[in-house]
């Protein structure tokens, strides 16, 4: 087997050398969140173009770190890089370009409760805060009258890597409840008061569907494709609401008004009647100089792409598109990209 | 005249005898447990797709790990390349004039270095390739595999060439070839069933390791053409996947399971068996 | 195996006294003045000098990449109970627990399933099955431990978390399955360890109950014992030191077992009685925090846990080696009586 799968190696190297000798590559990694849909565009991009972007969903906090260290040509985050951040990069200079949004998603798995328990913020605050232990306490039954919840202790499950993911939920968290606020606060990772640690939006993903009683935090992607049972949130306007591709593009629709030039904004708790209050953005952190001209001219190609192209494949897998007004605004960013 | 045994001395004995026995079932319990999962959960993509195409993203039907499968053997030379020569000739010094105060700190130090965790390599090579660089590349990571390599094949160079013996080496003297051609041309070849098995296992060894390669060759979802560039591994594809939600991507962690198994088992076999031809042959 | 005639060979080299020093051949002949024989040996030197040299480039690098969180936390830092990367405070204790609980709980189920397998094999079993016997057992050390992984995560863990653990968390009076219990959890790694350590055990076992003369065996049996007695009296007893030996160095690979321990540990550094909650360990956080440590401050830190697992398993070893030839010394002895 192994002399067997060493000539076929020999042989694929061969064909592969052969095929992609003037094939163009890109490192790229950070956040999970945006995974799927960014995996989808450099598959067809690569399938159009034949450049290849080699995309590593290793956190948020990973890409950020990977990309002041030089290892990377470009990041991914839902955490905007502070310019304390940016300014320890190689170029110096890093644009925060908005790819996508998506929607934190508060997951779990309890036997008897399907999709559509009623959580608000505060309540969300004390369940992480390991305050409110028991599925059936009495917080979380006064917001839904007339569903069942069992006696089944409460398992946190939260991200054990540097997240965007976590930086956004922990955001919500801060504006929401000012205990949190006061002892764990906002960051790609926190101290957090208890639960079990898994790397990636996949990994928390994973545990939730193993562990009876565990709740996470997950991107709205996740959470479809793998068919979990999710919460509907209390927004600012006293609503619950489902979150999904509409109810985050009003909660964006909010946040334009105010949209600063660099685009580094967080919009949870917007304000709105069917705004979801916990989502973001996912930004591409890309150099603003590319010393290697040829990469620098097939990333922003690429970009480009994905401002047209790529946005209207972001709904079938359950990312919001972005705003045309915004859209137009991260175009003329990208144009300001030198290589 | 046969004394029986008090029934409290007789019934200890089975007792604890029985629990040996019980010992041995369950560690086949796992054992079982694991071939039965991993046989039953990898055969379901165990396709030509699986080994000729390069990961796809979700939805897509038609993915596999062939780039992984590659990247391990990649990986698993270059770390050969100079793992192998440097373990054997320190292996043929210790067994050869293997007798000082040096050849024991060697010996002590090459035990330290197989028992360290590959992770702690795994920052090493960090260090060393990698920030320099500012690239992952596959250079680092079996650079990483190499140095691990390296005190493993000494240690069992050693061993096996110590057990060519004495009347052979006397032999090639006698004729008057020098010191080191007789090491070279009548020891060496001797042993070399023995040696061989030594950088056969020690190629696996390194093939099954995970940990120093995770951020060293880091990971490609393509085909790598450049030592100077991730590349994807067997073993941290199967992680990489096996820790995701996707339905697809896990049934591939178990294909790449099954395939990796197959291939460390049929090695602990082949070795097994040239190993006891060897002792046999020698004695 | 010594002899001592003089051998002329046509090349006019001469050769003295024949007579097997270390490595086989006669030192006298050291002295043979062809150069290629001092080239050849200065190569292999430096060959074999590659290896205490790799040892001391992997220490010195982990020192000097841990010093900025030493200077900043002191030798405090192993015992510090911190590990915040906001607040930029680390300190190692959690991991440690961790790493030396999960080593713990494996040992102790690994040590005497591993010496009684060894037992049944040299012992109680037929003279053919035993070396196949042992093939079984070993196949176990082959797997590579992200299967192991694999394994634990999927059917390991969601066993324990269904079966086991319900009873355990029943067994009165006790802080260390209070529960509540993840699946994930200390006790779930330790098990998964003790499986990938068994192999480790039972080997050493087996060579150190080999070595154990028959003789004593025998006489054992002669004076009347059953065959439990003659293993406890003769083989046992006299085996300990070597046994010690192959627990703890079944415990230096429990200790740096990384990839099946960061699946199913639950990843939160903690440090508290309940074993089935979960917990983290050296190895594992090395393996999940490296590539997205945010800062410089907290990539020395967990260097500087990798240099306390090198320092660890160095000591283990060094302890493991002394007992394991103190036993053989020991058999020398009786042997000869």
């Amino acid at each position: 087997m192994n002399k067997f799968l060493r000539n076929a190696g020999v042989a694929a190297m061969a064909l592969g050398v052969a095929a992609s000798a003037s094939a163009l590559s890109l490192n790229g990694a950070g956040s999970t969140f945006i995974y799927p849909l960014a995996s989808k565009w450099f598959y067809e991009y690569n399938q159009n173009t034949g450049v290849e972007i080699n995309y590593q969903s290793i956190g948020s906090g990973a890409g950020i770190k990977q990309l002041q260290a030089g290892t990377v040509d470009f990041g991914a985050s839902d955490a905007f890089m502070s310019s304390e951040q940016i300014s320890q990069t190689p170029g110096g200079n890093v644009l925060n370009l908005p790819a996508t949004m998506g929607a934190v998603v508060i997951a779990y798995n309890v036997p008897g409760v399907d999709t559509g328990l009623h959580l608000d913020g505060k309540t969300l605050a004390m369940i992480f805060m390991g305050d409110i232990t028991n599925w059936n306490a009495p917080e979380i039954a006064a917001m839904n009258p007339g569903m069942s919840l069992p006696n089944l202790a409460i398992t946190i499950v939260h991200r054990a890597d540097g997240s965007g993911t976590t930086n956004i939920f922990t955001n919500y968290l801060t504006k929401v409840s000012t205990e949190w606020a006061g002892t764990v606060g906002t960051a790609t990772a926190v101290k957090w008061p208890t639960g079990v640690g898994a790397k990636g939006n996949e990994a928390v993903a994973g545990v939730v569907r193993q562990v009876s009683g565990a709740v996470g935090y997950v991107e709205l992607a996740y959470v479809i494709q793998n068919k979990m049972t999710y919460a509907f949130m209390k927004n600012r306007s006293g609503h619950f609401v489902e979150p999904s591709i509409d109810s985050v593009s009003k909660a964006a629709d909010g946040a334009l008004a105010t949209m600063p030039d660099d685009f580094r904004v967080y919009f949870t708790n917007a304000k709105g009647a069917e705004s979801y209050p916990i989502c973001g953005f996912t930004w591409f952190l890309v150099p603003s100089h590319f010393s290697d001209p040829a990469k620098g001219k097939a990333f922003v190609d690429f970009l480009n792409w994905s401002m047209d192209q790529g946005q209207k494949e972001a709904p079938s897998l359950n990312y919001a598109p972005l705003p045309d007004s915004l859209v137009s605004k991260i175009k003329d960013k990208i144009a300001t990209i030198t290589y | 005249m046969i004394i029986p045994t008090a029934p409290v001395r007789a019934r200890t004995d089975l007792i604890m005898r029985g629990l040996c026995w019980a010992a041995m079932a369950l560690a086949l319990v796992p054992l079982i447990s694991l071939l039965y999962l991993v046989v039953s959960k990898g055969l379901h993509r165990f396709d030509l797709d699986f080994f000729m195409h390069v990961p796809r993203p979700v939805g897509i039907p038609g993915g596999g790990m062939a780039n992984a499968l590659v990247g391990t053997l990649v990986l698993v030379l270059i770390a050969s390349l100079f793992g192998m020569p440097i373990g054997v000739a320190a292996g043929l010094y210790l067994a050869e004039f293997g007798g000082g105060r040096f050849a024991s700190a060697v010996r002590f130090w090459a035990d330290v270095l197989t028992g360290v965790p590959s992770i702690v390599t795994g920052i090493f090579a960090y260090d060393i390739l990698v920030k320099p660089m500012h690239s992952f590349s596959a250079l680092a990571g079996g650079f990483a595999l190499g140095t691990m390599m390296i005190p493993i094949i000494a240690r069992i160079t050693e061993e096996v060439v110590r057990l060519v013996p004495v009347s052979l080496r006397e032999a090639a003297l006698a004729l008057g070839i020098p010191k080191w051609k007789s090491i070279i041309h009548v020891v060496l070849r001797t042993a070399m069933s023995g040696v061989a098995t030594g950088l056969f296992l020690g190629a696996t060894r390194v093939a099954s390791e995970t940990a120093p390669l995770l951020f060293t060759s880091f990971n490609n979802q393509y085909w790598n053409t450049s030592l100077g560039q991730p590349t994807a591994s067997m073993t941290v594809q199967i992680f990489t996947y096996a820790i995701s939600p996707y339905e697809e991507w896990r049934d591939m962690a178990w294909t790449g399971a099954l395939v990796l198994l197959i291939i460390v088992l049929l090695a602990s076999l082949a070795s097994r068996l040239t190993l006891s031809k060897n002792r046999g042959a020698n004695l | 195996m010594t002899g001592s005639a003089p051998v002329n060979s046509a090349k006019n080299d001469t050769i003295g006294a024949i007579k097997a020093g270390p490595g086989g051949f006669a030192p006298g002949l050291g002295a043979v003045r062809n150069p290629g024989d001092k080239i050849f040996r200065a190569i292999l030197a430096a060959a074999a000098a590659s290896i205490p040299l790799l040892a001391f480039a992997i220490l010195a690098m982990l020192f000097v990449s841990s010093l900025p969180v030493l200077n900043q936390t002191g030798i405090y830092f192993f015992v510090r109970k911190e590990w915040d990367p906001v607040a930029q405070q680390f300190g190692a204790l959690a991991f440690a627990y961790g790493t030396l609980m999960t080593s713990l709980i494996a040992l102790l189920v690994a040590a005497p399933a591993g010496v009684g397998i060894a037992l049944a094999i040299t012992e109680f079993s037929p003279l053919k099955a035993r070396e196949w016997a042992a093939w079984i057992v070993e196949t176990l050390a082959a797997v590579p431990s992200v299967i192991f992984g694999l394994w634990g995560l999927f059917v390991l863990a969601p066993f324990l978390h269904q079966y086991v653990d319900p009873l355990l968390m029943r067994v009165p009076g006790k802080p260390f399955f209070a529960g509540p219990d993840t699946g994930l959890s200390l006790f779930t790694a330790g098990m998964v360890v003790a499986i990938m350590i068994l192999p480790t055990v039972m080997a050493v076992c087996r060579e150190v109950f080999n070595a154990v003369p028959n003789s004593l065996r025998e006489s054992a049996l002669a004076l009347g014992s059953t065959r439990w007695e003659a293993v406890r009296l003769a083989v046992l007893a006299p085996s300990m030191p070597g046994i010690i030996g192959a627990v703890i160095l079944a415990m230096g690979r429990a200790l740096g077992e990384t990839m099946a321990v960061t699946m199913v540990i639950g990843n939160a550094p903690q440090i508290v009685s309940n074993l089935l909650g979960p917990a983290d360990s050296l190895a594992s956080a090395i393996a999940n925090q490296f590539t997205e440590a945010t800062s410089d401050m907290h990539l020395s830190a967990l260097t500087a846990l990798g240099f306390l697992l090198f320092g660890i398993t160095m000591v283990l070893n060094i302890v493991a080696r002394l007992l394991v030839w103190a036993v053989a010394r020991r058999m020398q002895h009786v042997a000869v009586k």
